[in-house]
């Protein structure tokens, strides 16, 4: 235990002095890419690696996040910190309309109801004019500041941004693996009738872990929006990006603290540089790649990469 | 009928399969009962409605004068009815003490004071020296025992035993037997399901007997033993014909 | 009245293809408890294969629909050996993510070898329409319909009249209980991922005809035959039959009276409709 929180504390004080070693945008935005993915994952493991039920639907708080953000900045002008909670309420919205009766499914009928919201989502804001529709938004470039969450000159401040973001995310999964509801969410996953018989309200278990999980993954969408300052629907409601979040946890190790950690920092250099390395020549290679490595680990090694690290996190 | 649990005409349908037909007995508190009856005659059937995971078809359940029968598991356990299962369902992927702590958290909020309490329970249950042992780990009757150390650790009035002396050797069954009576001496209400006579006959104080889903007979074991209807349920009617003459010669 | 003819006619036509699709999946559920995420990819293939056989030689895809379904055949039943049967006891979230990962990979490969343009098949053997009381019926659409109601027709006579068939039948109603009337079913899964993929093959060779070919072709395919399967009922062959007949007349119907820019959005929540309200679908076991 005393080993691990040094290696933690070791991992955040190089995340803290990377950009100094590191000062051209390219490793930074790799950097932001990999933490924001982490993030997001820890989400996804909140419900998917903890309480065992997967869903290839978390790109939705992904979109609404950045989508709600950006339309009261250019609608409204509302800062968009604030742009931030309104985000996260109309995610936790979202996960309550979604989760309370879908929690219900089992397996594979739930995976299929997520992919079918997250797609819904995304053929509706295609063609809502009101948030642009297939165009999407540009996000209005306005002087750089904190307040106004942009950035031009360089991407520090996005970096450290990101990585206050990142350390929030590792502190609400610590905090939720030793509370009763990580203990419950695991006891769920082992035996739901098990569970049951000892009080445990599956359903309403299931959903405190959704809403954590579109929490994360919306401030993650604002966070993007401010970023890139630009967004349409494939950018944020894409079914990859879903996808991206579980492959990500399966490679690190589903249920476990760091899991998301490790399988970010292994999948998305991968991602980021096969596009780089492969262009558009390689277009592809790097789907099969990674899908590759999913199927790998699925079958050989279903608790991921942490379990490398022996007792690491858990 | 008075009594902390009650079950009145309580009728259980799969489709055109009666599992339980208006069965009624009432439990007063502090009492064991013992729940016998060849197989299939719908024991487990009716834990299930008693504990909610079925939902009886005709009659009612009542605890405390509040009819629970259309209540979810979970509700019916913060009531205070707690269950095991005939195949045994501990979480393997977790320890022994986090087993328990998942009865414990019913009644505490905090981890720490859950795993305290978890610990005092362990203890009573034996448990001490394996806390940290992986449940999948553990042979079938200390299992047995983990999934009642779980109930226990919920709190609860009423327990719910089903099968729990399935599959033990001599030993194994004697320990049973023992720890239900260390549970009754804790002020325990306690309805068993069972097989094993020897393990149920000597703690019971009344027992209920179903043969095809219906009530045939209730009372204390002695005369259970004794009991015509119950003889020609487990040995068929042959065999009570037999006796009935060779007594009457 | 024409024009709702015309949605009917319309629905009908994609519906029966639709039911197609969807048969494979359900028997591949309901034989061995495995959601194939990547079922709707090896339409996109066949279709690829369709496409490929007239641009490089010439063949119809009429004509190339034998071979396209013996080469999904194939392909089907060495996914299940290599692949499938890994994970046929694996724990639930490793068979969505095997199934899932296969659907990447597929598309992926796809993306490699014949990059993301959209394709046509600009005349097949049976172009052109007809013309019926007012409504326009296109023949490769009638073809394709009707090779789906054969295709549809001989699965379920295999299914009931065949010792193979019912073989599978007695699989997916009790594998251990068929084993010990001695089937052996490793084979049995095979065949049933054999058949499923084939069905596929046959639906992608009539779909060639007149659909874009794209890498992702397969993923609304893929969708729409979940929906399919859900409505009908997970493993039954019948149920998504009438299924798939139902989804593409409310997919033609709200394209019509709504808008045609959500009539797939509909399709998706009748998904979610029917799974929250009665999941077993209409004629399903699990």
């Amino acid at each position: 235990m005393k080993k691990g929180l040094c290696l933690f504390f070791i991992f955040v004080a190089l995340l803290i002095v990377f950009p100094f070693f590191f000062r051209n945008p390219f490793p930074r935005h790799l950097l932001i890419m990999i933490m924001m993915y982490a993030v997001m994952s820890i989400g996804w493991n909140i419900i998917g690696g903890y309480g065992g039920q997967v869903t290839f639907g978390n790109a939705a708080f992904f979109g609404v996040g950045a989508y709600t953000s950006s339309v009261l900045l250019t609608k409204a002008g509302l800062s968009p910190w604030t742009g931030m909670a309104a985000g996260c309420v109309s995610s936790l919205v979202l996960a309550f309309i979604v989760g309370y009766p879908c929690f219900r499914l089992k397996g594979h009928y739930f995976a299929i109801a997520t992919i079918a919201i997250g797609q819904i989502m995304m053929g509706l804001f295609m063609v809502w004019d009101f948030v642009g529709a297939a165009v999407g938004i540009y996000l209005p470039i306005l002087p750089q500041s904190f307040r106004n969450f942009e950035f031009h000159a360089t991407k520090l401040p996005y970096y450290y941004i990101m990585l206050a973001m990142f350390l929030f995310a590792i502190g609400v999964a610590f905090l939720v693996e030793r509370s009763r509801l990580g203990y419950y969410l695991r006891a769920i996953k082992d035996d739901p009738d098990g569970a049951r018989s000892v009080g445990v309200n599956i359903r309403r278990c299931k959903l405190y872990a959704f809403c954590l999980s579109a929490v994360l993954t919306s401030i993650c969408g604002t966070f993007y929006a401010q970023y890139v300052l630009y967004i349409d629907p494939p950018s944020t409601f894409g079914l990859m990006i879903s996808i991206d979040l579980c492959i990500i946890s399966l490679i690190g190790g589903l249920g476990k603290l760091f899991g998301p950690v490790i399988g970010s920092f292994v999948f998305i250099p991968l991602v980021e540089l096969t596009r780089v390395y492969l262009g558009s020549e390689g277009q592809g290679i790097d789907l099969m790649l990674y899908s590759l490595l999913m199927i790998a680990v699925a079958i050989l090694r279903p608790q991921g990469l942490s379990s490398l690290f022996a007792r690491g996190g858990r | 009928m008075s009594g902390i649990l009650r079950l009145e005409h309580v009728t259980k349908r799969f489709g055109g399969l009666a599992a339980n037909q208006d069965v009624s007995f009432a439990v007063d508190r502090g009492e064991v009962i013992g729940l016998i009856g060849p197989n299939g005659a719908g024991k487990s059937t009716l834990f299930n409605c008693i504990s909610c995971f079925y939902r009886a078809t005709e009659g009612r359940i009542l605890f405390h004068d509040r009819e629970i029968t259309n209540d979810t598991p979970e509700a019916a356990c913060k009531r205070g009815i707690g269950r095991t299962f005939q195949i045994v369902r501990v979480f393997r992927e977790m320890s022994v003490l986090e087993n328990i702590m998942i009865g414990a958290f019913l009644k505490c909020e905090k981890t720490k004071e859950a795993r305290a309490r978890a610990g005092e329970v362990a203890g009573l249950f034996g448990f001490s020296a394996k806390l940290d042992r992986l449940a999948a780990s553990l042979t079938i009757s200390e299992q047995k025992r983990l999934e009642v150390a779980r109930a226990f650790a919920t709190g609860p009035e009423v327990l719910l035993l089903d099968e729990v002396m399935a599959g033990l050797n001599i030993q194994e069954v004697r320990e049973t037997t023992e720890l239900v009576g260390r549970l009754k001496g804790l002020g325990m209400t306690l309805i068993l399901v069972e097989h094993v006579m020897e393990g149920i006959m000597p703690v019971a104080d009344r027992v209920v007997v179903l043969d095809y889903g219906r009530k045939i007979a209730e009372g204390p074991p002695h005369e259970i033993v004794k009991d015509e209807k119950v003889i020609k349920a487990y040995l068929g009617v042959k065999y009570a014909e037999r006796r009935a003459r060779r007594s009457v010669v | 009245m024409e024009i709702f003819a015309q949605t009917v006619v319309s629905g009908l036509l994609i519906g029966f293809l639709y039911a197609l699709i969807a048969v494979g999946l359900t028997m591949i559920f309901g034989v061995m408890d495995i959601v194939n995420f990547a079922h709707g990819d090896y339409l996109m293939l066949a279709m690829y294969f369709a496409y490929w056989s007239y641009a490089l030689l010439g063949i119809d895809p009429l004509y190339s629909l034998p071979a396209v379904t013996l080469a999904l055949f194939v392909l089907g039943t060495a996914t299940y050996y290599l692949l499938i049967k890994r994970i046929i006891n694996a724990p639930m979230l490793s068979q969505i993510f095997v199934t899932f990962g296969l659907l990447i990979f597929l598309r992926g490969l796809a993306q490699f070898l014949w990059k993301a343009d959209y394709r046509a098949v600009p005349h097949c053997l049976l172009s052109g329409s007809l013309h019926v009381s007012g409504v326009y019926i296109g023949l490769p659409q009638l073809v394709a319909a009707a090779g789906a109601v054969v295709c549809n027709g001989l699965i379920f006579l295999f299914l009931k009249k065949t010792r193979a068939g019912t073989a599978l039948e007695a699989v997916a109603e009790d594998k251990e209980a068929a084993r010990l009337m001695g089937i052996n079913s490793d084979r049995m899964f095979a065949l049933a991922w054999g058949i499923g993929i084939a069905s596929v093959g046959v639906a992608g060779a009539l779909l060639a005809s007149f659909y874009y070919v794209f890498p992702e072709v397969g993923g609304n395919f893929g969708l729409i035959a979940f929906v399919v399967v859900a409505l009908g009922g997970f493993g039954s062959v019948v149920g998504a039959f009438i299924a798939g007949i139902v989804v593409g007349l409310v997919e033609v119907m709200s394209g019509y009276l709504l808008a045609p820019s959500i009539k797939f959005i509909v399709v998706l929540g009748l998904y979610l409709a029917i799974v929250v309200a009665r999941p077993q679908g209409l004629l399903g076991k699990a």
